[in-house]
């Protein structure tokens, strides 16, 4: 069954070029699944079925790693994935309310997007910020002590666009009229 | 600004304007005590000078590494790799981050120096996934060294080569265990692999490897510029020199703090360095190296210095050096369920005491804190850490215990209270009935 070309040529150079950086190719995988998720906003099946034929390895073997590493997205994101630690640190200094005040302001639970495809939030272990709990990122960016004042700013921030927090490639869409 | 107490040496040129930049970097000196090693002494030499600094691994285990370096063969006939571990995901720990984004040159440079002591020509940096902003400044700063030549052939006009691939992760704190980051650097699942053999005789590709601490690689630099000796008459005589503590929780000023080993106590470290407790609150807890660290009271440890010896002595490690702090109003039991629930999420299911052990301790630890324990589940706890302890293939297993273990050792009445009285002891949650 012939699959959609989803990587483009140009990507598909960057991979080539990263698996000659390493002694053996395959150490390349991680960073060329970071780069599909770059240009694709996620890791569709596909999009690993053809990442999989340029390593040369069976797709399963790709499934399994997108499966074990969580910061690869499986399903569509929206434009900015607010990603709230929840570990010790930012536990004692009330990563709840952060996520109870976040729920509330973008009227989603935790794993859901937004319905206009700006928001999605998520938990997250330790982000490494301890020392600025509770702390989340936008897009792999980080963003500190966050009060309610703060993610309020922050949202505000967001939706008029920000150039400190680049916006994800898009890959939600709108559900359809039915 | 550094605060007045810290002992600069690895944050010495932290706070200088643009020091992430090779210019700046350059110009204040940087890589001068790397490019006088290449040019003055011999490989082996470098090992021995390390090895009089006392430095020592600030990853978690604290093993000499001019001892590390010495274990790597030179007669098998195969590569040599250096894994830099930057994969910091221990709750609490947040010094390696500040490290790559704001001085990575000096990382660098630790890196040749470790590379050229031991004979490595490649270079491995596995950063966090997570740690975007740190691969971003990283990244740049390799651009930089080798346009200028510092790295590829013929460095500083020698006969040594050496190059840096830079290597992100992509989420699983296991990754941080080094035979695991092992695996995960070779394109598999982040499992944990069986020692021996030890990587420095069969590591990455099964060939002899060194995983290095960022911490400890960028101490290196500094170190050889002021001299091993003079390191090494800082701190204690066995934890020499200085290490980051990354200070957080209920204090009022959280904070990376670069101190001298054994110097330092608790209570110095909260009241001087941190600034106090938040709220005039009393300190109840700490936990004094990443959440691996068996927990302890500020009653009880409170003079305890921070030295690798000191910890151990009273019962727990210096571990990654993050020191977390819980005040009066924290409930041990929710803590120590927001610990084991980390564990959980993070075993990466290899093996059976690990995976089996973290959920049930999981479970018993929501049931206990949601008012629905029993008394006979405190025996079970403690049977459950039993058959994990020492029986799972990497330490993960092992640092799922200590959460429950070390706070029903100071804490026990707590858990008792939660299942009498179906609420916490103490806090918020002492007044309404959890559970319900």
């Amino acid at each position: 069954m012939p699959t959609q070309e989803l990587l483009s040529p140009k990507l598909q150079e960057r991979i080539k070029e990263l698996m000659a950086s390493y002694p053996k190719p395959q150490s390349a995988i991680l960073m060329a699944l970071h780069l599909i998720q770059e240009e694709l906003g996620w890791v569709p099946e596909p999009a690993q079925a053809q990442v999989a034929e340029l390593f040369g390895m069976p797709p399963q073997d790709v499934t399994t790693l997108v499966s074990f590493y969580y910061m690869y997205h499986r399903k569509p994101v929206g434009r900015y994935v607010l990603k709230v630690c929840k570990s010790i640190s930012c536990y004692l200094c009330g990563s709840q309310n952060v996520i109870d005040h976040l729920e509330k302001k973008l009227d989603i639970k935790m794993g859901e997007t937004t319905a206009d495809g700006q928001f999605s939030l998520v938990g997250s272990e330790c982000l490494a910020a301890c020392t600025g709990a509770p702390c989340l990122q936008v897009n792999d960016r980080f963003y500190e002590n966050c009060s309610q004042e703060r993610l309020d700013e922050l949202l505000s921030r967001l939706r008029g666009g920000d150039s400190h927090f680049p916006p994800a490639n898009v890959s939600w869409q709108p559900p359809k009229e039915s | 600004m550094p605060h007045p107490q810290e002992k600069r040496i690895l944050f010495g040129w932290r706070d200088i304007k643009d020091i992430g930049s090779l210019k700046v970097y350059r110009e204040k000196g940087g890589y001068d005590a790397w490019l006088k090693l290449l040019k003055e002494k011999q490989p082996a030499e470098v090992i021995e000078l390390t090895k009089a600094s006392g430095l020592r691994g600030r990853g978690g285990a604290g093993f000499p590494t001019g001892m590390k370096w010495s274990f790597v063969p030179n007669n098998l006939g195969k590569p040599k790799y250096l894994c830099v571990n930057c994969d910091e995901s221990e709750p609490g720990t947040c010094k390696d981050r500040e490290i790559v984004e704001h001085i990575p040159h000096q990382l660098l440079e630790g890196i040749g120096i470790a590379c050229y002591a031991v004979g490595i020509q490649k270079a491995f940096i596995y950063i966090r996934g997570e740690m975007y902003e740190g691969y971003l400044s990283l990244k740049k700063a390799i651009e930089e060294a080798y346009a200028a030549g510092l790295f590829g052939k013929k460095i500083g006009g020698s006969d040594f080569e050496c190059d840096i691939v830079l290597h992100r992760g992509a989420g699983a704190y296991i990754c941080g265990e080094e035979s695991a980051l092992l695996s995960s650097l070779e394109g598999e699942r982040g499992f944990p692999r069986l020692k021996p053999p030890f990587p420095a005789v069969s590591g990455l590709y099964a060939c002899p490897t060194v995983i290095n601490n960022v911490e400890t690689l960028a101490t290196l630099p500094p170190i050889f510029r002021m001299g091993v000796e003079e390191y090494a008459k800082l701190g204690t005589d066995k934890s020499k020199g200085t290490r980051m503590v990354s200070l957080s929780g209920h204090v009022n000023n959280p904070s990376n703090f670069e101190i001298e080993l054994g110097k330092v106590n608790f209570k110095q470290l909260i009241e001087d360095f941190g600034g106090g407790m938040r709220h005039g609150k009393k300190c109840k807890a700490i936990i004094p190296g990443g959440a691996s660290a068996p927990w302890l009271t500020m009653e009880q440890h409170g003079e305890v210095t921070l030295d690798f010896e000191a910890i151990a002595a009273a019962r727990s490690m210096a571990g990654s050096g993050a020191i977390v702090v819980m005040d009066e109003d924290t409930c041990a039991v929710g803590a120590a369920l927001n610990l084991v629930e980390f564990f959980h999420e993070e075993s990466c299911g290899k093996c059976s005491p690990c995976r089996e052990g973290t959920q049930w301790l999981t479970q018993i630890l929501h049931r206990i804190e949601h008012g629905q324990g029993k008394m006979e589940d405190l025996k079970l706890l403690d049977e459950i850490c039993e058959s994990m302890l020492g029986k799972t293939f990497c330490p993960l297993g092992d640092s799922a215990t200590v959460p429950v273990s070390s706070s029903m050792r100071y804490f026990r009445d707590e858990y008792e209270h939660h299942i009498k009285e179906k609420c916490c002891k103490v806090g918020p949650g002492a007044k309404k009935t959890a559970g319900v």
